[in-house]
């Protein structure tokens, strides 16, 4: 392989990991600017990639080529349905905001494989997908000597679709009044609600973003990377997608450089053996870096990572 | 309503919607909640042999609520169980099958080094947590993973495959009475480890300096420390001792139920089943032995489920822990229904 081949063997193969990690990890930003931790969004990109594999597999034949987007968007829809769950009891009924998310995780361990046992016979396995998500050339930029060769040919439209998702939730967060609201509900509730800020109604927006940004990131990986749904197909990329919020300080921006970093770790582990230099580091450091760098981003060791002020406090109208 | 009551009347009545809930589910999806039920109870109590297999299910359960509700009571969330069990399973066996020693030495051996492994494990968030301030929850969600791949890798390196060889017989918990009176079920005498690990705690929370303090720093920091408790370091001891006993729980896997260790794709559940488990049980060590016999031998018993002629997937299981769990944790929701119902009563 030339030197090109190889920056865009490992970019892309990064960036295509990195997509779901910046959808979910877009959605932990939210979330947690609201006030609100979502640890359960391990079970809503479960939901998600359920959703994501059961749509696709019986709507192929209505949308043809469009199955997946459909299928991207229906998942959507049901994640920020199903972590409405977590509102209602954390925000309204002023549960813990980590035992609730925790009860979604079990529930949606338990119910997508209910579901997929009930729809396929006993069996706790889809089929494969027949419409995965494909690679295309990006019209124009594709033909930029080097740099096209990259960063633009062959890439996943997911991939590219995520990293505007990134800019634009940076935008909303930091650019706009309604970005300005939900982030002063997470640092100071009885302030915003003075100034007329309805903070629950705020938080309930905040959850639901992260559930629908969640679905989304679990449609992708499953119509990407997996193309089936099993127990084992979302195993611990929920929690990396907090991580890489945290890694990249509540910032959409520094979540996603965080999260295509992750992704990088990630599918290295797949193509490592065929680079050379990584093939000859044992896999387990590449599976744990990134908890590893976490841990080691919230002890300080590399920046300071300082979480809102009034997350997992639920607002109780009066109390000061 | 007095807190001791509802602390008691929240989860009973958490435990029968869950269970109402289910029911509702399940004759929606199709199958006969009835029949259903049926077959849950009888996977439960059937006859000897599931009998053991339910106890033998309670007794990681009861160490895994343990040690969650144990940190709890410090003001710690240690929703690292999980990564500290499979830390404590690997280390159980690898000494399982690395000594040969007389089982009066080598039993007690590999169950400390399970505990040891697991409180390793755990020490890790408490130091960090005691001298930076670094939030534990994000910290042991992080180590549970890094455990996972970890002990994948070094099952690998001594074992040249996927799963290890079978324990020294002299590290095993197996009883051969508890074997006959269960028609060779893989009940085992970790339940005596787990009986004896709840009343430690139970004594040392309630009856010594030490649980005074721990729980001191739960209610307040600030007033613990004002009071000249050492907060930092009661803050490792409790994620320590409770990392201890979630290694334990490990061992009852490793030297009880399998006997070995093999490499695995996801989680155990059981840490997180831990959660449920001190949640219903009101991080009480008492309340936790009656969470974990419940959450347990639901958990066996619905193994029984998906055989004819209810057929129902055992994952209804989950669904239902995870509804009783929401109820419970929702606890204002009650109050909330309280007052409205004594509301509309004092308009009349």
């Amino acid at each position: 392989m030339s030197l090109t081949d190889t920056i865009a063997f490992i970019f892309y193969n990064a960036i295509f990991y990195a997509a779901p990690l910046i959808f979910t990890g877009l959605g932990a930003v939210f979330t947690e600017r609201s006030g609100v931790t979502n640890i359960g969004l391990e079970g809503v990109m479960q939901i998600g990639a359920f959703t994501g594999i059961i749509s696709n597999l019986f709507l192929h034949d209505i949308f043809g080529g469009a199955t997946v987007f459909v299928s991207i968007m229906i998942a959507m829809i049901v994640g920020s349905l199903f972590s409405s769950l977590l509102a209602i009891s954390s925000v309204t009924f002023r549960s813990d905001q980590i035992i609730a998310g925790t009860a979604l995780n079990m529930l949606a361990a338990g119910a997508t494989i209910f579901l997929v046992k009930k729809l396929f016979e006993g069996k706790g396995q889809t089929p494969m997908v027949k419409d995965a998500i494909t690679r295309f050339d990006i019209p124009v930029l594709e033909n930029i000597p080097v740099i096209g060769k990259i960063f633009f040919q062959n890439v996943y439209l997911t991939s590219y679709l995520a990293i505007l998702a990134a800019i634009v939730g940076w935008v909303i967060l930091f650019k706009t009044p309604f970005g300005l609201r939900l982030r002063s509900v997470g640092e100071h509730p009885t302030a915003a609600d003075t100034m007329g800020i309805k903070v629950n109604r705020m938080r309930y927006i905040g959850v639901m973003i992260s559930g629908a940004l969640g679905g989304i990131g679990g449609a992708i990986y499953a119509q990407s990377i997996t193309l089936d749904y099993s127990h084992a197909t979302i195993s611990g990329q929920g929690f990396m997608a907090i991580a890489a919020m945290i890694f990249g300080k509540w910032n959409p921006l520094g979540m996603m450089g965080a999260a295509i970093f992750f992704g990088f770790a990630q599918s290295l582990s797949t193509i490592g053996p065929s680079i050379p230099f990584i093939k000859d580091i044992p896999t387990v450091y590449l599976y744990i870096l990134p908890y590893v760098l976490t841990i080691l981003a919230v002890a300080g060791f590399i920046g300071k990572s300082v979480a809102p002020k009034a997350l997992n406090t639920p607002y109780i109208k009066g109390s000061r | 309503m007095s807190k001791r009551w509802t602390s008691i009347l929240i989860p009973v009545l958490a435990v029968i919607l869950g269970l109402l809930v289910g029911a509702v589910i399940i004759a929606i999806s199709g199958y006969n909640p009835i029949v259903g039920y049926t077959q849950l109870w009888e996977g439960i109590f059937g006859d000897s042999y599931v009998i053991g297999e339910s106890i033998r299910q309670i007794t990681p359960y009861v160490l895994a609520g343990l040690a969650v509700a144990f940190a709890f009571k410090t003001g710690l969330f240690n929703i690292g169980v999980e990564g500290q069990l499979i830390v404590g399973w690997f280390a159980a066996v690898y000494v399982g099958i690395s000594f040969d020693l007389p089982a009066y030495i080598h039993l007690p051996l590999a169950i400390l080094a399970a505990g040891l492994a697991g409180a390793f494990w755990a020490f890790i968030p408490g130091i960090l947590k005691a001298k930076l301030g670094v939030n534990e929850v994000v910290v042991t969600i992080m180590l549970n993973y890094t455990a996972l791949h970890v002990t994948n890798a070094l099952i690998r390196s001594i074992a040249k495959g996927d799963t290890t060889e079978q324990i020294a017989q002299t590290a095993s918990l197996r009883i051969p009475f508890f074997e006959e009176i269960t028609q060779y079920s893989r009940l085992h005498g970790g339940i005596f480890i787990a009986i004896l690990t709840v009343i430690i705690i139970w004594f040392i929370l309630e009856k010594t300096t030490l649980g005074y303090e721990l729980k001191a720093a739960g209610f307040s920091q600030d007033a613990s420390k004002y009071a000249g408790m050492n907060v930092p370091r009661n803050i490792v001891i409790s994620m320590v001792i409770s990392g201890f006993i979630a290694g334990l729980a490990g061992a009852m896997e490793g030297l009880g139920t399998f006997e070995y260790v093999s490499t695995k794709t996801a989680m155990t559940g059981i840490g997180f089943d831990g959660i449920a488990v001190a949640v219903l049980g009101g991080n009480n060590p008492i309340g936790v032995v009656f969470g974990a016999i419940l959450f347990g031998a639901l958990k066996y018993g619905s193994l029984n489920m998906p055989n004819p002629p209810a057929q129902i997937p055992e994952e209804m299981i989950s669904v239902i822990i995870a509804v009783i769990i929401f109820f419970v944790a929702s606890g204002y929701l009650f109050q909330w229904l309280y007052e409205k119902f004594s509301k509309k009563k004092g308009v009349k």
